[in-house]
């Protein structure tokens, strides 16, 4: 099928503009995180910072009359108070909030843009617009900022720490977008037989997703570590409490992880059909695994006595190494069935 | 397992029991017993997963023989020292080695253990009451207080309408009335259903692996025909560990045309191939006379009875004619193997042995072989290479040799090239080179005249069997399924206590009622929904001043 090379080249404008206006809005959520101000602990017993808490919980959950189970539990729940609102009270909006206010709307500009130019993209190439790195890559991305806003949406009300959070999630994001818009950028083609497939669209968008959303909880997990060790104590005074962060990782791996799992198995399906077994360890399904049972460690570890913080955490970043490592690492290097890059 | 949902008779991290020192008999059971213990704890199970990950990453790093025999042969050549060692480890079939399968042996034990006293406590927790309403409910993490208009018999009406759906225990403790009500259940279930679906997949691929094959051939795409009655019909096979291949399904496939579309640079757009098919039915009914159509494309196998044919790869055959000086013709046509896979430049040689000849010696003297390279679209010129897959140009640049080809030695040789030791005796000849294009005829010294006639294409198909698929797609299903329940639904422990109160102002009936939630999953929100029980049932009495609460955030 013939490719329209108006309509990509409009999609590459797109994809042009999106960079630069996230970059904008990284910029000012820069400027909000710096202008910010340290939280100003709530009462100290009120907020059960941790890890104090963690150790004391043992004392206060034995009223729940249900046995050990719960000890832990009790202590997190306590850690849910958020601190009492403290821009309420104040009447003008403070400098930090009114970037951060434009950050967002920024983000959100640019992801119109960035979604306008993944259509233009499948209109100009009539297919699904997820065939080579560049495109899958440009998708994650997206994926990536689109949970970035749901989460920073429904969390308005109750976490308003995390906005200025902003500009973590935007700068691997971009890494991510620069990369994929040269190194990575191929031009707009058709597929090879392989890749014809509706198949092809539930489980590369699936993965896609779920990439995109594993980036949230990273970066986050990331921020705890360095909020919990304290260093560099000017910068992590200013990031949310380590609980909100740690609460944010496991709220949205949650989500992403069954979405993982369904992409993995959607792929199982259409590995089945296209190259006659449903699961060969190629190299891209080996690494899909190693990252699925990470996951599946980390849900482990937030159940175990020992593990639940730290150790999770560093699962978590372990996982999204893993994801990043599939998405670059394998196409790239190791020849495989799945090394339709499109790089050459 | 850390954290059991209702009490456990004991947590099972504790540390093990003091020392005792038993002796003999009793000694091997507590070691045993400890053993257990370990094995199936969370820290152990936790384990077990990083080991799994770790040790799959070679797989993934390194070539593998069942993905690249090739691969796995140039590392040997890169790697002369670091190469046998790996080896010896199993490195480059690491998911067929014993170590792999010891760990993923060892979690399903483990899963197994710790599962089932999990799904025993399950079902007992599920007949049992909620438990009591605990003395002090303002140490929940979520917890209100208000007085509110009504008996406390109407209170707890209201309760019991606004708790449809929870499992409730109502007490009475001498004149303080209590409802205990939990919810969250299927999350346990879906979490067994994940861990018990996990084996069954597992369970599943292991038959896969025990009854199933894979082989593959190659077919003529010219009304030539394959039936599955024995290995020996494949040019590879792979047979599962309990395969002998004595009781295959006996299909046939016959390909009557090949086709594919390019783009202009090249990259193919879609491959098809007509068939005709007898199921294993058809042929053991004796109804061998008609063919079933079908069109065979990537991504749409043929699925029969058990197996399905795939149409892995394609490639050309050259077809020539031989016509000795004594008027004897032969026509040949195989397979030549595509070298390059993006211009299918490809090389062969097909061997024609001279018929009509009773003297051995004479007629292995004059064998024949067309050697060389067959571009599809050639470059034209002296040297021939092909600029494009489609058939758009052919010409094959073929070298004719002339001797002992070495058939009957009794020692197998490829189909793709002559035995290089004949050319190296003297008794395989060159001669002739030469440049030909379909319909073009040469002449040897000796008569011998050699036709280029056409080009037929030939597919590879494969052919595959696993009787654990359907098994394995099931239990991936409730995987998936299991796991949106664990990971969505979130149990909760919600308690009520009433107490009448002194009568309002207008002698109205009062009550005091206080409420406590407890979450008890991990990090689960429960803010918002106990904000909810709150608002509806002590609502009405929002401007009563004794309310307070204390939830979560969120
Ligand atoms: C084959 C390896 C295993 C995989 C892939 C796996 C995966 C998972 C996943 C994804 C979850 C999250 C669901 C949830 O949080 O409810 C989970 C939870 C759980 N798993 Fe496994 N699991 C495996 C083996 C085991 C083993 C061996 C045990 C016992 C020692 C175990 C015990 C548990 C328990 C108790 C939970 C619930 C944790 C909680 O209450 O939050 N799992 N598992």
């Amino acid at each position: 099928m013939p490719v329209d090379p108006m309509l990509s080249e409009y999609s590459d404008l797109l994809f042009k503009g999106a960079l630069t206006v996230y970059v904008l809005a990284m910029a000012f959520h820069a400027v909000e995180y710096v202008t910010s101000r340290a939280r100003v602990r709530a009462v100290a017993a009120e907020a059960a910072p941790e890890p104090a808490a963690v150790g004391a919980a043992g004392g206060t959950g034995s009223t729940a009359g249900s046995g050990t189970a719960d000890h832990g539990r009790v202590s997190e729940e306590n850690a849910d108070v958020p601190p009492p609102p403290v821009k309420a009270s104040r009447p003008t909006r403070s400098r930090a909030d009114r970037f951060g206010r434009m950050g967002v709307s920024l983000t959100i500009l640019a992801v119109l843009l960035h979604f306008g130019s993944i259509v233009l993209r499948g209109l100009a190439t009539v297919r699904w617009p997820l065939g080579n790195m560049y495109e899958f890559s440009s998708a994650v991305c997206l994926a990536a900022m689109v949970a970035w806003l749901v989460v920073l949406q429904r969390t308005s009300k109750r976490t308003r720490g995390l906005r200025k959070l902003g500009v973590f999630v935007l700068a691997p994001v971009l890494v991510l977008m620069f990369l994929a818009g040269t190194v990575l950028y191929a031009q707009a083609a058709p597929v090879v037989p392989a890749l014809r497939s509706y198949w092809l669209s539930v489980h590369v968008t699936t993965v896609t997703l779920a990439s995109g959303l594993f980036f949230v909880p990273g970066v986050a997990s990331i921020l705890y570590l360095m909020k919990r060790s304290g260093k560099p104590a000017g910068f992590v005074a200013k990031l949310p409490e380590a609980d909100v962060l740690d609460r944010l990782a496991y709220r949205v791996t949650v989500v992403a992880f069954p979405m993982y799992t369904f992409a993995v198995i959607a792929g199982a399906i259409w590995a089945e059909a296209a190259w006659g077994r449903f699961w060969g360890w190629d190299p891209k399904e080996t690494v899909a695994f190693v990252a699925w049972v990470i996951y599946a460690a980390y849900l482990h570890a937030r159940a175990t006595a020992g593990w639940r913080h730290v150790g999770a955490a560093w699962i978590n970043i372990l996982g999204l190494a893993a994801i990043i490592f599939n998405l670059f690492f394998i196409n790239m290097v190791v020849a495989g069935l799945h090394s339709y890059a499109g790089l050459g | 397992m850390s954290s059991p949902p209702t009490a456990p008779p004991a947590p099972p991290e504790a540390p093990p029991e003091p020392p005792r020192r038993p002796r003999g008999g009793r000694a091997v059971l507590a070691l045993l017993r400890n053993a257990w213990r370990g094995l199936t704890s969370m820290r152990t199970a936790l384990v077990l997963l990083f080991l799994l990950a770790l040790a799959s990453l070679p797989g993934a790093l390194l070539p593998q023989r069942s993905l690249n025999q090739q691969l796995v042969d140039k590392y040997f050549a890169d790697y002369p020292r670091l190469a046998p060692l790996l080896d010896k480890i199993g490195a480059f079939e690491i998911f067929a080695t014993p170590w792999f399968a010891a760990i993923y042996l060892l979690l399903m034990i483990s899963l197994i253990g710790c599962l089932t006293p999990r799904s025993l406590e399950y079902l007992r927790a599920m007949r049992q009451k909620p438990v009591a309403t605990p003395r002090n409910l303002s140490r929940m993490p979520h917890h209100a207080e208000a007085e509110v208009d009504g008996t406390p018999d109407e209170v707890l009406e209201r309760v019991r309408g606004r708790l449809k759906g929870w499992r409730r225990a109502e007490r009475d403790e001498g004149g303080v009335r209590t409802v205990s009500a939990e919810r969250g259940f299927l999350r346990e279930t879906g979490n067994l259903v994940f861990h018990v679906s996990l084996v069954g997949l597992l369970v599943g691929i292991a038959v896969g692996k025990l009854f199933g094959y894979e082989g593959q051939v190659i077919v003529l795409a010219d009304g030539n025909q394959f039936c599955n009655t024995s290995i020996l019909g494949y040019d590879s096979f792979n047979p599962g560990l309990r395969v002998d291949g004595t009781d295959l399904a006996p299909f046939c496939i016959k390909v009557d045309s090949f086709s594919a579309e390019y783009l202009p640079n090249g990259q193919p757009e879609q491959y098809t191939a007509q068939l005709g098919y007898q199921s294993a039915a058809d042929v053991r009914s004796g109804d061998t006379a008609t063919w079933r159509p079908d069109t065979l494309s990537v991504n749409h196998p043929l699925r029969l009875d058990g197996e399905r044919v795939y149409l892995l790869n394609h490639g050309y055959a050259p077809r020539f004619t031989v016509t000795w000086p004594d008027g004897q013709q032969r026509t040949g046509e195989i397979q030549w193997q595509p070298v390059d896979t993006t211009t299918y430049l490809s090389q062969g040689a097909t061997k024609f042995e001279r018929p009509g000849i009773a003297d051995d010696a004479t007629r292995q003297k004059s064998s024949i072989a067309i050697t060389g390279l067959f571009a599809p679209t050639s470059s034209g010129g002296q040297v021939v290479t092909s600029t494009y897959p489609d058939l758009l140009a052919p010409e094959a640049a073929i070298d004719v040799m002339r001797g002992d080809l070495g058939l009957d030695d009794g020692r197998g040789q490829s189909i793709f090239s002559v035995d290089q030791s004949k050319v190296d005796s003297g008794e395989l000849v060159r001669v002739a080179r030469e440049n030909m294009v379909p319909g073009q005829e040469i002449t040897l010294d000796d008569g011998t005249r050699i036709r280029f006639d056409d080009v037929t294409q030939w597919v590879a198909l494969q052919v595959s069997h696993d009787p654990g698929q359907v098994t394995v797609l099931v239990f991936a299903i409730l995987i998936l399924l299991g796991l949106g329940l664990s990971l969505s639904i979130k149990r909760r422990r919600f308690w009520v206590r009433v107490v009448a109160a002194e009568p309002g102002t207008d002698g109205r009936a009062r009550s005091r009622v206080e409420l406590g939630g407890l979450a008890r999953t991990d990090r689960a929100g429960y803010g918002e929904e106990f904000d909810r029980l709150r608002a509806d049932l002590l609502e009405p009495a929002a401007a009563s001043t004794a309310a307070t609460t204390r939830n979560g955030g969120d």
